[in-house]
Order: C-alpha cells, then sequence, then structure tokens
C-alpha cells in the first residue's frame, strides 16, 4: 500500500481551489443589490481585458466594494489559518492559533492607540492604524521573547506560552483603559476591536498580499521542520532540526502576518484555531498538506461568515469576529467532542 | 569514535556533571550505569547538544560544538525513554522524520536512498505492519520500536540510547535490545548507552562508566568497571548478593 505524500494531493489542491472560487463569487453576488454570476463574472472578465463595461450592470459595486473586500477576507482567512496551523505544530499545542503569542493582543493595543489617538499617515486613509499595529506588533514579540529568554535561555515553548498569555491580558487591560477614556471615538474603537473588513480596499489587499507572500513562503518552506516538533523539542534537535532558528524565523513570520491581519481586520477570533482542526480531520496532521489546504480552508470559511455578517439582519451588518466566534466555538466544541470520541474507540 | 573530555555540566549553583572523561571506539557498547541523580541522562544532552557544557566532546575527531545540529544527526542517533507525538502521525511519517538531516532544504523532496533505509528500518523492528497506523494507537513497546526504525532510517555511526527500555515488559526489552545488538554488529558503528537495569547492562555491553554524582567512579571492560566494591561504593548495597536473591527465586 502506498502512503500518503507530504504534499497535497493535485486532485484535492484543485477542488480546494474551485471551492474558494466559487465561494468568492458567491460573495460577490450576494448582498443588498443582488447580481446574477454570470454579470459579475462578465465585469470580472472586462475588467481583466480592460475591456468596455457591460450596460445595466453594477460594475462599480462589483469592482470598487464587493471585490476588493471579498479578496481581503479570503487574504485575511488564509493568514491567519495559516498561523494558527503553523502555531499548532511549533508549540504542540492543538489550543494554539497566532493569538497565543500575544502578539495579536499587542498589534490590537498599537491600532486602539492610533484610532483614538488619530494618528494618521498623509495621503492614506488606515497607514496610521496598519503603522502603529505593525510596530506593537513587533515590539511585542520582541518583550514577548525577551521576557522568555530571561526566564528559559533555550526559549521553551511553556515559557513562551505563559508569558504571551500573561502579555495578551495586561494588553487588553491597557485598551479597555484607553477605550474608557476615548469619548466620541468609543463606537468606532469597539466596532474594530470586534474586527470587521467593511470599506476595506485595494490598498489594504496590497499590503496583505505582500505579507502572505513572504510570510507565507517562509512559513510554507519549514513544513518538514513542524512535523518534526511534532515528536518534541529534544527528539527535533535528535533528528537535526535547529530548534531555535526555527522557532524564531516562524515566531518572526506569525507575528509579522498577524500584525498585518489586525491592522487591516480588527480582532477576528477563532479562525486560526478552528480551521486548522478542520483541515487536519481531513488531510491528516503532515503539515506538507496541513499548512496549503488550512490557508485555502480558511480563506473559504473567512468568506462564508462575512456573507453571514452581511446578510443574516441585512440591513444591518454584523461584526465578522462575532460570527467567527459564534461559528468557530460551535465548530470547536463539535470537533473537539468527535476527536475524543474517536480517541477512545 | 566519540570522545568526551572534562565534560562538567551546572544546573545553576549545582555541577550535575563533573570533569567527565571517556572514549567509545568502533564496535563498542558502552554502559553508562550508576544511581538516580548521577549525571547519565545530563551526559547524553551535552553530547547532542541539549545544554550548555565546559571540556570538549568530539565525534570522528571534530568538536561536536562546531558541527550544525543536522551534521550531527548525520552521526548520531538518539533513542529516548518516553516520546509524546502531539498529532495522529502515521509510523511511517515518524520513521521519515529520521531521514530530515540528510534531505534538507525547500526542494529536497526526493531522499531514493532513505526510501530503501525506512524500509529497512520498519523491516528490522517488525512495524511494516503497522506503517499507516496512528502513533496515537500504538502501544509503548511498539511506540519504542516505531523511534527506533526512525534512529535506524537515520542511519548514524553512533547510537545514544537514554534507558530504552526502561518502561517496557521483559519480551520487548529483550527485542529491543537485541535489534541493537544486531545493529552494532555492522562495521563503522559504536552504541553508548544509559541503563539501570545492570544485568541488561553486562549482558550487551562491552565497557562500563559507572557514575555518582556526577564524577567518574570507575570505568574500563565490563569486568574492570562493574566489581562488588565499586558497585557497593555507588549502591550502597551488596549488588551481587541482591541480584542473586532475586535470582534464586527462579531456581
Amino acid at each position: 500500500m502506498k502512503s500518503k505524500s507530504d504534499r497535497l494531493s493535485p486532485g484535492a489542491l484543485a477542488l480546494l481551489v474551485l471551492v474558494l472560487a466559487g465561494a468568492m463569487l458567491l460573495c460577490i453576488c450576494v448582498g443588498s443589490v443582488s447580481i446574477s454570476p454570470a454579470d459579475t463574472l462578465r465585469v470580472l472578465l472586462c475588467a481583466l481585458l480592460r475591456r468596455p463595461m457591460p450596460e445595466g450592470v453594477s460594475a462599480n459595486i462589483i469592482l470598487n466594494v464587493r471585490l476588493p473586500r471579498v479578496v481581503n477576507v479570503a487574504l485575511v482567512g488564509a493568514a491567519l489559518s495559516l498561523c494558527g496551523a503553523a502555531m499548532q505544530g511549533l508549540l504542540r499545542n492543538p489550543l494554539a492559533d497566532g493569538s497565543t503569542l500575544g502578539v495579536s493582543s499587542g498589534a490590537s493595543l498599537g491600532a486602539v492607540l492610533a484610532l483614538a489617538l488619530d494618528v494618521t499617515l498623509p495621503g492614506t486613509a488606515f497607514g496610521g492604524t496598519m503603522l502603529l499595529a505593525m510596530i506593537f506588533a513587533f515590539l511585542s514579540l520582541m518583550l514577548i521573547l525577551a521576557l522568555a529568554y530571561a526566564l528559559d535561555r533555550s526559549l521553551a515553548t511553556n515559557s513562551i506560552i505563559l508569558i504571551g498569555v500573561i502579555f495578551s491580558m495586561f494588553a487588553s487591560s491597557v485598551m479597555s483603559l484607553i477605550i474608557s477614556f476615548s469619548g466620541d471615538k468609543l463606537r468606532s474603537i469597539t466596532f474594530w476591536t470586534m474586527g470587521s473588513l467593511s470599506g476595506t480596499g485595494f490598498a489594504h489587499a496590497r499590503v496583505l498580499a505582500a505579507a502572505l507572500l513572504v510570510c507565507g513562503a517562509v512559513v510554507l518552506a519549514h513544513a518538514r521542520e513542524l512535523n518534526a516538533m511534532a515528536i518534541g523539542e529534544d527528539d527535533a534537535r535528535h533528528v537535526g532540526v535547529n530548534v531555535r532558528r526555527v522557532k524564531l524565523t516562524l515566531m518572526i513570520a506569525v507575528s509579522v502576518l498577524i500584525g498585518v491581519c489586525v491592522s487591516v481586520g480588527g480582532t477576528i477570533g477563532f479562525v486560526g484555531l478552528v480551521v486548522p482542526h478542520m483541515a487536519r480531520m481531513i488531510v491528516g496532521p503532515n503539515h506538507g498538506r496541513l499548512l496549503p489546504a488550512s490557508m485555502l480552508a480558511g480563506a473559504i470559511f473567512l468568506l462564508l461568515c462575512d456573507l453571514i455578517a452581511r446578510t443574516l439582519l441585512r440591513p444591518i451588518e454584523l461584526s465578522i469576529g462575532v460570527v467567527t466566534s459564534l461559528v468557530g466555538a460551535v465548530a470547536f466544541v463539535l470537533i473537539f467532542y468527535r476527536t475524543r470520541r474517536a480517541a477512545r474507540c | 569514535m566519540l570522545k568526551a573530555e572534562q565534560v562538567s555540566v551546572r544546573y545553576g549553583e549545582r555541577t550535575v556533571v563533573d570533569g567527565l572523561s571517556f572514549s567509545l571506539g568502533e564496535g563498542q557498547w558502552l554502559m553508562l550505569a550508576g544511581p538516580n541523580g548521577a549525571g547519565k541522562s545530563t551526559l547524553i544532552r551535552a553530547i547532542t547538544q541539549g545544554v550548555p557544557y565546559t571540556g570538549r566532546i568530539e565525534l570522528m575527531g571534530r568538536d561536536v560544538r562546531a558541527c550544525r545540529p543536522a551534521q550531527l544527526a548525520q552521526q548520531i542517533g538518539v533513542l529516548a525513554q518516553q516520546h509524546s507525538v502531539s498529532y495522529a502521525y502515521t509510523v511511517e511519517e515518524i520513521v521519515r522524520l529520521g531521514r530530515y538531516a540528510h534531505a534538507q532544504g525547500f526542494l529536497s523532496g526526493r531522499d531514493p536512498e532513505g526510501d530503501a533505509l525506512v524500509e529497512q528500518a520498519l523491516e528490522m523492528t517488525g512495524m511494516t505492519a503497522l506503517r499507516h497506523a496512528s502513533v496515537l494507537t500504538l502501544s509503548g513497546g511498539e511506540l519504542q520500536r516505531a523511534f527506533l526504525a526512525q534512529v535506524f532510517a537515520q542511519n548514524p555511526r553512533v547510537l545514544l540510547l537514554d534507558e530504552p527500555a526502561n518502561h517496557l515488559d521483559l519480551g520487548y526489552q529483550k527485542h529491543i535490545f537485541s535489534l541493537i545488538g544486531r545493529w552494532l554488529s555492522q562495521p563503522g558503528r559504536a552504541v553508548l548507552s544509559v541503563v539501570h537495569d545492570l544485568s541488561l547492562a553486562r549482558r550487551y555491553g562491552t565497557h562500563a562508566v559507572l557514575m555518582d554524582g556526577g564524577r567518574c567512579v570507575a570505568r574500563g571492560t565490563m569486568e574492570e568497571t562493574l566489581t562488588p566494591e565499586n558497585l557497593a561504593r555507588v549502591y550502597g548495597m551488596d549488588v551481587g548478593g541482591w541480584m542473586r536473591e532475586l535470582l534464586g527465586q527462579w531456581a
């Protein structure tokens, strides 16, 4: 009998890409103004080939409102899930995700500070928030690693998790303090902390795509090291993995991705926790298959959550973070029970 | 093949290994014996660069500090007493991890020599039938055999064993030690093993280092090292008498 490959099979990859394309098309078509899939495809094709737009179709809604949002949602979903899968492998903890390090809270703190103090960059609507979120994400990582290093020179996983959790609580407290004094900005800050990708444009998408391209490639290139980490840091070292270098590289890549995602979409929980579990049930734990599957499945998951957020209580739009938390919590409980039951059998 | 000179390891103010020296030659099976806390496992961790140490450890004449982890793993395989795998990897996936040091890099998917070695390791350890089983479903003995197969697939020249049969029943103990004995019978190989069971040490070892409180009490051939006087000094009891009393029950 032939063993499963270390890579995602072309069939599975094609299926996931097809489902992703379908989900993106669905999200563009459905909204306050319904547009048929045929019209949507025609507009997208004309835009791609730089031809005149067909008449009677809301090309502006498709190209300038829904398409950038859908692209951003897909990129954030892919990035968060990839980070979650990497962190669950690296920390050998199925409850880990991109936020376990505390970097997510650090990035949120930076963004809340930017919103509260009206920090802006000339020429951009979101530059200040993004810049401060990324700076705080990076500073948080440095602080967490420095504290973990002071505690334990080998940068033990447990030390990092412990300090990450403590730092998250500290950052949340400071955020609450800022929100208490935010006055008229309270509503916008609160909505941002719940997570939202409404109003995001192609400028956001470019930053997200660049971060995913670079940091995603770094994470994907470490699939074998992540497999080795699953047998424990000592055993991983025994088979030749440079454990410290791998940990630092992956944590920096994940932190940058999380920082960019948080700066664009706020705090969107559960995606990085639940999607890798779902993907693992289908493609197995081998990171050669798990990482790409998580990326694609994460994009699909967040697109569907965004669709629910936009349409469930129309015309009121829910925060995407609220939907991912509701859906994710239920899905996680189901996965958890199923896994435990399977383990007992 | 492996040589340690004045190796010391400190945990804070406490000296766990204190100026230990030994050498391991081709075809030798060196048993590290001594009571709990003697520093045996710490010495193994020092050799694999798992803890900082002073002194010098040489592998094939080269200072191991100068070796990258992958270079070290190409020469040294380690079998620990316990393993914990986080996710439901198959036995074959675990065994294939042994090839990591030989096929590194983003584009190194192919490892033709490795495929043959993985097959051979699975066969040697009797794990071929379980190759697609999840490691989470294996018994302690099967899991240890899976990790032994991983070490065999790694194709090292020196094998370090840290109480490899500690939690195994007698059948598995015999099986694991026999497998390692067969592995050692090939040229250019050596084994360094931490053991508590002195009967196993005597049965399989060619040389021994007896440790106590981080120091070397005696070293040499089994006969030279595990003498009644040395054992009484280290364990504070008549070890031979105790063994005879135990075995006498089976007479």
